[in-house]
């Protein structure tokens, strides 16, 4: 069972801290929501944690099963299992979705082992056609033209393409209208097993409807301020946030202008 | 350090070399009057590309002969690459150094009235159709000094002629070998599509030896008359210590559509210049340029489609990956003539820096005499976009594969054009090769 352990982790931006002492822990089979206003830091997280190279930790933890996270190239990060359904995916011109995939799941197998072409396009149609999406998506280029709800799609594609240990999945609701969010939620629940941990960043708790979290924490400040079960999602959509920050005393809960 | 600018070649040599292989007086005294201008006409001037030092003139080897080949099998292996020869009705020239080699063209075109044919046969047995079009409305003998010396020495190239109405459905595969390093190739090519015709034409340059020393002057002529339709790919890879001019260019007539797809991977400095004429009303033409520059070559790239008619359509792509201390210049132009009214002219330019010391510049130009009508450009010079990289790493891609696969993309828009399976094949292990 994967086991990502976040330690007092502090992350600065062009030399302004952002993080300020995250700690969090998600195991194989729990999936974590991790929710707050905009610019409490709830991107920077999920882009540390993948190695983005303009996010720099400056001090803390983390580790996958025990391997230091901190210590690999972003690559070395999603073949030790790690995943990140990113907020803003690229665009990459003259490169097939499909070439695409079959890459990556060949960088995960290693020489020798690649898929064979037969079973990628099985695995392809049959996910493809589980997310309901036009077959063409395969051989377009990478998310060039493509929707903003064709873009978060994909992501989720390439989830369940890849089948990582942990997943990060970043504002991966924001832009979908309510047919688009089932279809993405059934994605991420497609994986929901034993073997498989989910943090996942809102601002709503919508999606929550759907996927429902084992643990559900709040981001302010830069740190995780409070934390419980699904029914804490569902008063702060009652809510809103006003109530935790009085009950501890924040008045500005932002670290950061979220870009 | 002094250019010799005198030529290597008198009145006396091209008078010997057209009559020994008995050429019409037309073409004998444009070779003297063309010879003449070359001893007096400028070297062009390329924007932002000094060449007044390349060697253009001082060469050996003008005449070099070669055998024909009997099969396709004797062909070495980097050529045979180059042709699919499996298929038994193609149609093909082979051009080993300045000898017609080999050549099929399917008896279904023969009947039809299609001419493909090395240059020289053309002049002797379609004489008239090739003093239409050779060096008249194309590109013109007294353009500069390489033009009338290309006249002057024009020893290679093929003649293409498709009549009326007739649609060509298999391209026309050209492949120009040079084997020795030190040929010099003056290679002409000449494309006809008359009236309703349509015709794709795929040309390979190949040099055998990894470095040559010699220099190569190509001009191609395209003509698609009225309503009719030339595609036109190209693959340049002349080694490196070849200095090259190449000059391609377009006239399109009444409705009339070029499109180009050029991959130029010359590994010597190079001067090349694509132009399309939109004479008549309606006409299109599109230019898809790729180009790689490597080791320490200079190249320059000017690409232009110039309106003249109504209601035509220009469109200029041109993606360049530039490494090493390689220098590459694009220059595009689009060019819209008074009275081209509800014309469209656009035009991108991509170049893509690999290393600290290559020099990439791309110089979009838009040049306007009409109220009426739209035009647009874009250009970037660059390095690769380290959030592509980011994105693609997160998925467990490493660093250099992830590069590579940006690299091939944006080379993508003219490899995807390329007609023939073959020729696509090479040109992507070309450019594999090359960004290595």
């Amino acid at each position: 069972m994967a086991v990502l352990t976040i330690r007092d982790l502090h992350v600065s931006v062009e030399g302004k801290e952002i993080l300020k002492g995250v700690n969090l822990e998600v195991k194989g089979g729990e999936i974590h929501a991790i929710m707050g206003p905009n610019g409490t830091g709830k991107s920077t997280l999920s882009s540390a944690i993948m190695g983005h190279p303009k996010y720099e930790v400056t001090k803390g933890s983390i580790t996958l099963d025990g391997q230091d996270v901190l210590e690999m190239e972003v690559d070395e990060r999603a073949r030790a299992g790690l995943f990140l359904a990113m907020q803003y995916p690229s665009e990459i011109s003259g490169v097939t979705n499909a070439d695409f995939l079959r890459t990556a799941i060949n960088a995960r197998l290693g020489e020798g082992n690649e898929i064979s072409l037969m079973k990628f396009i099985r695995k392809l149609d049959e996910k493809m056609s589980f997310l309901e999406m036009n077959p063409d998506m395969a051989h377009r280029y990478l998310n060039e033209g493509f929707s903003g709800g064709e873009k978060k799609r994909n992501e989720i594609l390439q989830l369940l393409m890849l089948e990582p240990k942990i997943a990060i999945l970043d504002e991966i609701d924001s832009g979908l209208d309510i047919d688009a969010l089932k279809i993405v939620s059934k994605g991420v629940n497609e994986m929901r097993s034993s073997d498989f941990g989910c943090l996942i960043i809102t601002h709503y708790q919508r999606l929550l409807n759907y996927i429902t979290p084992d643990y559900v924490h709040v981001m302010m400040q830069g740190r995780i301020v409070k934390s419980g079960g699904p029914e804490l999602a569902q008063r702060l959509e009652a809510e809103g946030y006003d109530w935790i920050k009085k009950e501890l005393g924040i008045e500005d809960e932002t670290v950061e202008q979220e870009v | 350090m002094a250019i010799e600018t005198k030529l290597p070649f008198d009145q006396q040599y091209v008078r010997t070399f057209s009559e020994g292989r008995g050429e019409p007086s037309w073409l004998l005294d444009l070779r003297l009057q063309a010879l003449a201008k070359a001893e007096e006409l400028p070297l062009p001037k390329p924007d932002k590309t000094k060449i007044d030092k390349w060697n253009f003139t001082q060469f050996a080897n003008h005449v070099v002969q070669s055998a024909p080949l009997s099969s396709l099998e004797e062909l070495p292996e980097a050529v045979k690459a180059l042709i699919d020869l499996n298929e038994e009705a193609k149609n093909l020239y082979v051009q080993r150094d300045h000898t017609p080699a080999y050549l099929s063209l399917s008896e279904d075109l023969k009947q039809k009235g299609v001419i493909f044919t090395d240059i020289f046969t053309a002049v002797r047995e379609h004489g008239e159709l090739v003093q239409k079009y050779f060096m008249k409305d194309g590109v013109q003998v007294d353009e500069h000094r390489l033009t009338a010396l290309h006249a002057a020495l024009l020893n290679g190239g093929v003649f293409v002629y498709v009549p009326k109405n007739v649609e060509v459905q298999t391209p026309l595969q050209a492949v120009y070998i040079q084997e020795k390093e030190d040929t010099a190739l003056f290679n002409h090519i000449i494309v006809v599509a008359e009236d309703n015709s349509k015709v794709a034409y795929v040309e390979n340059y190949i040099s055998l030896a990894e470095e040559a020393n010699a220099v190569v002057n190509i001009v191609a002529e395209v003509f698609a008359n009225t309503n009719a339709r030339v595609f036109f790919a190209a693959v340049d890879h002349l080694a490196k210590g070849i200095t090259a001019y190449v000059n391609r260019r377009g006239i399109a007539g009444r409705d009339g559509r070029i499109e180009w797809a050029l991959g130029l991977m010359n590994d010597g400095d190079t001067v090349s210049e694509n132009i399309t004429r939109l004479i008549g009303d309606g006409s299109y033409g599109d230019t898809k340029t790729v180009v790689v520059g490597r080791g320490k070559q200079t190249q320059n790239f000017t690409t232009s489609v110039i309106h003249y008619g109504k209601h035509t359509e220009g469109y200029i792509l041109k993606h360049g990956v530039v490494k090493d201390s390689a220098t590459s210049i694009f220059n595009g132009i689009g060019k819209i003539e008074h009275g081209a009214s509800k014309s469209n002219a656009e035009q991108e330019s991509r170049v893509l820096m690999l290393n600290e010391k290559a020099r990439g510049d791309a110089n979009p130009i838009l040049l306007i005499d009409e109220d009426d009508v739209t035009a647009g450009h874009a250009a970037s010079v660059g390095r690769v976009d380290p959030t592509q990289l980011y994105y693609l790493m997160s998925r467990g891609i490493p660093k250099a594969e992830a590069e590579r696969l940006i690299i091939h993309g944006f080379l993508a828009p003219v490899v995807n054009e390329i007609p023939l399976e073959s020729v696509k094949k090479q040109l992507i292990e070309i450019i594999e090769r090359k960004v290595k």
